[in-house]
């Protein structure tokens, strides 16, 4: 049979093997559960299936529709083809105004409803979602 | 008149670039004293050209000079000094500029401080730092020019992002600069310690200074990055997992990885080649930390300037090297002398070993983590973000055998220990440290299947730490580290098991309950300072015994026209209370967000004493 250096060696190469394909295992794994998908109204509009998971919508606020009471801040996301009501209840980041580029994440309701569980806001005055910019670029 | 002179510094360094790339090769087999003078001349008028640009950019921006258009896009009359010279790297030209003039004085440095190296080595190291230098060069002056002139001359500029124009932020590029900047040397040695036959324990000896220079800039650049988002973003944490943070989060810990490596190199002549490889990692991380930052290619809740035609360049630029890098490890890796001597599984060496095995996993968490979203996007056009709870998952399980080796490696011996030093203190520790986590958890009420042996690792390694500092075996510097370190895991344990967050939306002279205590909106008042409107609140927080007045701000500026809220924070030792407010809509309604974050400081102090180890080890070797 082998010597003991050789079974050890095989033994030391076998589990890091098996280790490797544990994490790979563990990150793709953790990576399902937890990607969180950036859609645009429109496209939750054309969604097939609604998903139960957590989704990020991107665009913008609309004009006059914010909505404020002591527990609740609701508002309506534009991408200027489609909207999306959004309920939110917890704090709302600097740059959140109508008319602004905005993040919602949270879970949708249905095509129309996200009930959202943070509010995100770029950094950038100047920042507009790529679709909206899209959007805006064939609407005009 | 500033334009010009920047343009020609500029060039003058590029030339100088040029002539010692082309003359180096020549160079390479003379020893020559007069050679190395010429080269060092050169090197000279390099630095002192790249500093006149750099002074010439300043003073730009000092004077408002609207001639130059990146003092333009990026500055006003109005703004405060202080933050009109710090807005000369606030923009993506500047910050270049400022990457380049770190680079060209790190190579000076290196000239004067290598003189009793092999002529050889410096030379090749010289020559691939001048080849990065001369990129950057080519880059800036082809695709981002500070000093671009604009005509006919605006009268006033259009401002620099108020969410900037804060003191940490001012003074957290430069410093993770260095510390990205760094990384070039080691990787320029290493190639050139490679291709000269020198990755031996002089080479080790000599590196560990510039190991450790940019470890510790990199870690006091990423503390800055941390605070500052903690108190000007108003989210009350201090990490997000973002993009932007990840890639300074991933040099760090190749860094840390090499620096306990380079240690081994230094002591035991071993981990040749794996040295060499981290030198590469790290620098190529760094690099592409600055690309993808600047590129816009990130998908970022924080990313500033950007513009992805840029990114192009920099995308080559970094093939090219880490190519070129790659065929030379494979070229010149079988010079590498392999002087094996026997090492036996428990010794220090398996402990460095077992360290650098879980950097390279927490590494390769956070780069799938930020890489992922980016590959999914070109692939099938998906738009996603990679959560926290994904960080989360993978390494707080991981995070555990971490801790427990790190207790217990240190204390082992070089070459060969005995398994049954893990002894009857250790086990003492152990069982001590199981009693105060499960008293902990159970008194704050939390049964966590993970909290508890997290918990238990952090005790443990917290006690250990503080024991070591009675052992005279080991150096100083070290144990300073090592107990940052469990101190930082501790803290951060604490903060995220006990932080408590209540927000609402209040008008003036609401008043509302949150756990025993009550928030009471109580004023708002308006004042003007210089380029910017405040409106100031006052919240008064009180409990059964005692109260505290909150007076966080929210900032209106007018060029260009933001909001910004400033937080209120009131630390003490045990906690910290954090209120930030927001302005929603005309009606009167305020979004309020108020926090209780624990042992919020002792994170900050945790990661200042990581850094003063490292400090303290090269204040005592040169001292």
């Amino acid at each position: 049979m082998y010597g003991k250096k050789v079974k050890l060696r095989a033994i030391f190469i076998l589990s890091i093997f098996f280790s490797l394909i544990l994490i790979v295992f563990l990150v793709f794994k953790s990576l399902e559960e937890n990607v969180v998908y950036f859609k645009s109204p429109t496209e939750i509009k054309n969604l097939t299936e609604l998903t139960s998971k957590k989704i990020r919508v991107g665009g913008m606020v609309k004009e006059k529709s914010i909505n404020v009471n002591q527990s609740e801040v609701n508002f309506v996301i534009t991408d200027f083809k489609n909207e999306l009501i959004v309920n939110y209840s917890g704090s709302v980041p600097n740059l959140f105004e109508e008319g602004k580029g905005v993040v919602a994440e949270g879970f949708l309701k249905d095509r129309n409803f996200l009930t959202a569980v943070k509010i995100l806001a770029k950094h950038d005055e100047n920042y507009m979602p790529p679709e909206v910019k899209e959007a805006l670029k064939e609407s005009n | 008149m500033l334009n010009q002179i920047g343009n020609y510094s500029l060039y003058i360094a590029l030339l100088s670039s040029i002539l010692i790339i082309i003359q180096s090769p020549t160079l390479l087999n003379q020893n020559n004293i007069n050679v190395s003078g010429r080269i060092f001349s050169l090197i000279s008028i390099q630095s002192l050209m790249i500093i006149i640009s750099f002074i010439a950019l300043i003073i730009a921006f000092i004077i408002s000079d609207f001639s130059n258009e990146a003092v333009y896009t990026n500055s006003h009359t109005s703004k405060p000094l202080f933050y009109k010279i710090t807005g000369t790297w606030g923009n993506h030209e500047g910050s270049l500029l400022l990457w380049l003039l770190v680079l060209s004085i790190f190579l000076l440095i290196f000239t004067i401080t290598s003189k009793n190296l092999s002529n050889k080595y410096r030379i090749l190291t010289l020559l691939f730092q001048e080849i990065i230098i001369a990129g950057f060069l080519l880059f800036i002056l082809f695709t981002s020019n500070p000093f671009m002139s604009l005509f006919p001359i605006p009268n006033e500029g259009t401002g620099l992002n108020p969410i900037l124009q804060d003191p940490a932020l001012a003074i957290h590029p430069p410093i993770l600069y260095l510390g990205y900047v760094g990384t070039s040397i080691i990787f320029s040695s290493s190639l050139a310690a490679l291709i000269s036959g020198s990755v031996n324990k002089t080479w080790a000896k000599h590196i560990k200074n510039w190991v450790l220079v940019s470890w510790i800039f990199l870690s006091i650049g990423i503390l800055l990055g941390s605070i500052w988002a903690y108190y000007e973003l108003g989210w009350g944490g201090f990490w997000f997992w973002d993009p932007v943070e990840n890639v300074s989060l991933m040099p760090w810990f190749c860094l840390t990885a090499l620096f306990h490596t380079i240690l081994i190199l230094e002591k035991r002549e071993m981990f040749h080649s794996w040295a060499v490889i981290l030198s590469i990692t790290t620098f190529s991380l760094s690099m592409s930390g600055t690309f993808l930052v600047r590129s816009g290619i990130l998908n970022s809740i924080h990313t500033f300037a950007n513009d992805p035609s840029r990114g192009v360049f920099i995308l080559c630029f970094l093939f090219i090297l880490i190519t070129l890098s790659i065929f030379i490890y494979f070229f010149y890796q079988n010079k590498i002398k392999n002087n094996f001597t026997k090492t036996y599984i428990v010794s220090k060496e398996t402990a460095v070993l077992v360290n650098n095995l879980f950097m390279m996993f927490f590494l390769s968490v956070v780069l799938i983590g930020t890489v992922y979203p980016i590959f999914l996007e070109v692939v099938n056009n998906d738009k996603i973000s990679v959560g926290p709870p994904f960080y989360h998952k993978l390494i707080v399980p991981f995070l555990i055998p971490f801790l427990i080796f790190m207790a217990i490696g240190p204390n082992l011996n070089w070459i060969k220990d005995k398994i049954n030093k893990i002894n009857l203190q250790q086990l003492l520790f152990f069982i001590l440290s199981i009693i105060i986590s499960f008293i902990f958890l159970k008194s704050v009420g939390i049964s966590y299947l993970f909290s508890l042996p997290l918990f238990i690792a952090s005790i443990f390694l917290f006690l250990i730490t503080i024991k070591n500092f009675s052992v005279k075996k080991t150096n100083l510097s070290q144990k300073i580290s090592h107990f940052g370190f469990s101190l930082f895991i501790l803290s951060v344990l604490v903060n995220g098991v006990l932080a408590k967050e209540y927000s609402s939306n209040m008008k003036v002279g609401d008043e509302r309950k949150f756990l025993n205590k009550t928030i009471k909106f109580e004023s708002l008042k308006v004042y003007e300072s210089k380029n910017y409107q405040s409106l100031e609140a006052n919240f008064k927080i009180s409990d059964k015994n005692n109260s505290i007045n909150l007076k966080p701000e929210v900032r209106v500026y007018d060029q260009p026209q933001t909001i910004t809220s400033e937080a209120d924070i009131k630390s003490t030792l045990y906690s910290d209370n954090f209120l930030v407010f927001n302005i929603l809509k005309n009606d009167g309604f305020y979004n309020v967000r108020y926090q209780i974050k624990p042992f919020m400081i002792w994170i900050w102090i945790s990661i200042i004493l990581i850094s003063f180890g490292g400090i303290l080890s090269i204040v005592k070797k040169n001292g």
